[in-house]
């Protein structure tokens, strides 16, 4: 199908332009760093208070990190108006976006993974057991997180004042993310471990929502 | 424009008798006292509010689907009058939780999902004001309102079974549950008065932006010559 | 130049309005543009000209009106317009090669590899095809986009001021690639500003001024005077 392959050959430009550069994911996870040294300092690590903080900080950080990255997504179609250019191009709008939003996902995805052992270390928790279940949570939290960091980055490269409005923007509608993947990241992290599923099931469902949203209005965010 | 001023003095009146109704129809309440008043007002609003994000929700589709001006007038007028009740709502939870509770703010589902019900609409209305061109400006302040809208049962859900205060303070004396029967009028009536208001906010709200809209056509026109 | 993708395709713009608030970019302009045509668009800054490009390319679209390309089979990737802007509308850090080869598979283009190789050729970049687009020169940049708007042989081209920032060089390579195209078939619309090497190609002009169709040789006026923005 046509969308499937605009997509995929977006998303190999995409992926092909980041990891030429790679300035949006060294920058993206020293920042996360720098957030969880400074939660460090404003908290108590080590004591049990820090530990029951701790998932909440870890998806804090990834949010604000977020709110960061997702700056550049639509900015740099700006730049040669390369986004005119796209959309003369591909079949269905929806493309541009599909292809954006799984890789800011993986850009997440790979900057949480190269944040999780220093989380680890700092906070003193042991994670390796808990694998399987911690990247269920981190990938349908992250893609919530890409799917409307995407949508906004669209709307907000067209406004003045874009790198204040963004996580303006962003940060409410991401509340609902933030709640349930620190809620049962810390369950998970407990010391005694509970998958709440439910919690897991609904961060499926906000995916679900906007993602649909997304695709029945996207080509409406490129319009002009 | 006299439709316009019989809404608002009935508007006028009808506040002006709930307020009455507030003070003096409704019984005392048992246990919390006068400031249990303040509640008559405080959930009439809530609940008129929540009815006017869901027509900003309804003018917000409507635009973008059929891109006539005036579903972004209503869109603005409703998320204006919309944040105004919201407002309301997160001032008076306060003056009557202190009293109450010793406490200004709990984490209950309803006021909380209310707080980011406002942050939602006050960054709607901070970006309307950063684009320029009205034709943009209108097409992507309806989409934000969409997923901001759309938001909503996911930001009150995810509180609620996540993040309410147990045990949760029950804010409303069980709401409708044992009720006194005047009461329940005192806060029906409350009910249908906020309602009735807000419309007159809202014909007044998105006059004048028809108004601001003609006026700039004017300018505009005139400078061309 | 390589052949078109499919058969020669006129423009018709019907009544085509453009509002951008209060400000009206296009009024009611209508225009019928035959297959093979070489038009010009002449006017001033803000007459419409790029607004009038923007919507035949469907980056645009116009308030009210109706904009049709007669001739056209289908509603293949091949039948949209190429487009050719101030910008290169091609990504900085990719490759020549690299940006070709992915708008050649985005529109469908059979073999993207080879086309890319063989745009690249004649618009010679083949030896440039494996520096990234941020390290080529104006008059590079003006080839690159253009290989790009012909990556998947359009039936109609659309330039919006191709001649702006090029030295005489530059503007004769222009001329006689514009004149190639246009030979092959390609119905071209460019819009300039005053007379030269490129100008000369025109079998029409048509003059916009404030939005508003005011001129054209099709009526007779003379192609000397709306160059000069005279009228008719």
């Amino acid at each position: 199908m046509a969308l499937f392959s605009n997509t995929a050959t977006l998303l190999s430009k995409e992926l092909r332009t980041e990891f030429r550069s790679r300035e949006l994911l060294t920058t993206t996870s020293v920042f996360i760093l720098i957030v969880l040294v400074l939660f460090s300092f404003a908290t108590n690590p080590g004591t049990e208070e820090a530990r029951q903080f701790a998932p909440g900080l870890l998806w804090l950080a990834i949010l604000f990190a977020s709110s960061l990255m997702f700056q550049s997504c639509f900015l740099r179609e700006q730049v040669n108006d390369t986004l005119s250019s796209l959309r003369l191009a591909v079949s269905d709008p929806f493309a541009i976006f599909l292809a954006k939003l799984i890789a800011n996902t993986l850009f997440l995805l790979l900057t949480e993974a190269l944040m999780l052992p220093f989380f680890a270390i700092f906070y003193n928790i042991s994670l390796w057991s808990k694998l399987p279940a911690l990247s269920l949570v981190l990938l349908l939290g992250s893609v919530g997180i890409a799917v409307a960091g995407t949508a906004i980055s669209a709307i907000s490269a067209q406004a003045r004042m874009r790198e204040l409005l963004l996580p303006l923007l962003l940060l409410p509608l991401l509340t609902p993310v933030l709640v349930v993947s620190a809620t049962v990241t810390g369950s998970l992290l407990d010391r005694d471990p509970v998958v709440q599923w439910k919690g897991i099931a609904f961060l499926g469902v906000f995916d679900v929502v906007f993602l649909t949203a997304l695709w029945i209005f996207g080509q409406y965010f490129l319009e002009e | 424009m006299t439709k316009r001023i019989l809404l608002g003095v009935v508007a006028t009146a009808l506040i002006i008798a709930a307020a009455y109704a507030n003070f003096y129809i409704a019984p005392t309440e048992r246990t919390m006292g006068v400031i249990q008043r303040i509640f008559y007002f405080h959930a009439a609003t809530a609940w008129a509010g929540e009815m006017v994000f869901f027509v900003c929700f309804v003018a917000n589709l409507l635009y973008v689907w059929k891109r006539e001006q005036k579903y972004d007038w209503l869109g603005v007028t409703c998320a204006e009058v919309g944040l105004a009740c919201i407002t309301i709502v997160l001032i008076t939870g306060p003056i009557w939780a202190k009293p109450v509770w010793g406490i200004y703010w709990t984490w209950d589902a309803r006021l909380t999902s209310t707080f980011v019900l406002w942050l939602l609409y006050v960054s709607y209305l901070l970006l309307r004001t950063l684009i320029e061109e009205p034709g943009r400006r209108a097409l992507l302040s309806a989409l934000f309102g969409i997923f901001a809208f759309l938001d909503v049962p996911l930001v009150f859900f995810s509180i609620r079974w996540w993040r309410t205060q147990h045990p949760a303070p029950v804010i409303m004396g069980g709401q409708g549950s044992g009720l006194d029967p005047t009461m329940k009028k005192v806060f029906f009536f409350n009910v249908l008065v906020m309602h009735i208001f807000c419309l007159f906010l809202i014909v007044e709200r998105y006059v004048l932006e028809k108004l601001r809209h003609d006026v700039d056509l004017l300018q505009r026109e005139a400078e061309v010559q | 130049m390589s052949t078109l993708a499919l058969p020669p395709t006129g423009l018709r713009f019907e009544n085509i309005d453009k509002r951008y608030g209060g400000l009206f970019a296009l009024r009611r302009v209508s225009l019928e543009i035959a297959p093979g045509e070489c038009v010009v668009l002449a006017g001033r800054n803000g007459s419409g000209k790029t607004t009038l490009l923007r919507i035949a390319a469907r980056i645009v679209s116009p308030t009210a009106g109706k904009l049709s390309f007669p001739g056209a089979v289908g509603d293949s990737a091949a039948g949209r317009p190429g487009y050719v802007a101030h910008t290169t509308m091609v990504y900085d850090e990719l490759t020549a090669e690299e940006n070709l080869v992915l708008f050649a598979s985005l529109q469908d283009v059979p073999n993207p590899t080879a086309r890319a190789e063989e745009l690249l050729r004649e618009v010679n970049l083949f030896e440039r095809r494996d520096s990234v687009v941020r390290t080529f020169s104006r008059g590079m940049r003006q080839r690159i986009a253009i290989a790009r708007a012909l990556i998947h042989r359009p039936s109609v081209l659309l330039f919006d001021e191709p001649a702006t920032g090029l030295d005489p060089l530059g503007i004769s390579w222009l001329a006689k690639t514009l004149g190639d195209v246009n030979r092959s078939g390609c119905t071209v619309v460019m819009s300039l500003h005053g007379e030269s090497e490129v100008s000369a190609l025109a079998t029409r002009a048509v003059q916009l001024d404030a939005g508003a169709v005011v001129a054209d040789t099709k009526t007779g006026a003379s192609l000397r005077s709306i160059l000069s923005f005279g009228g008719a």
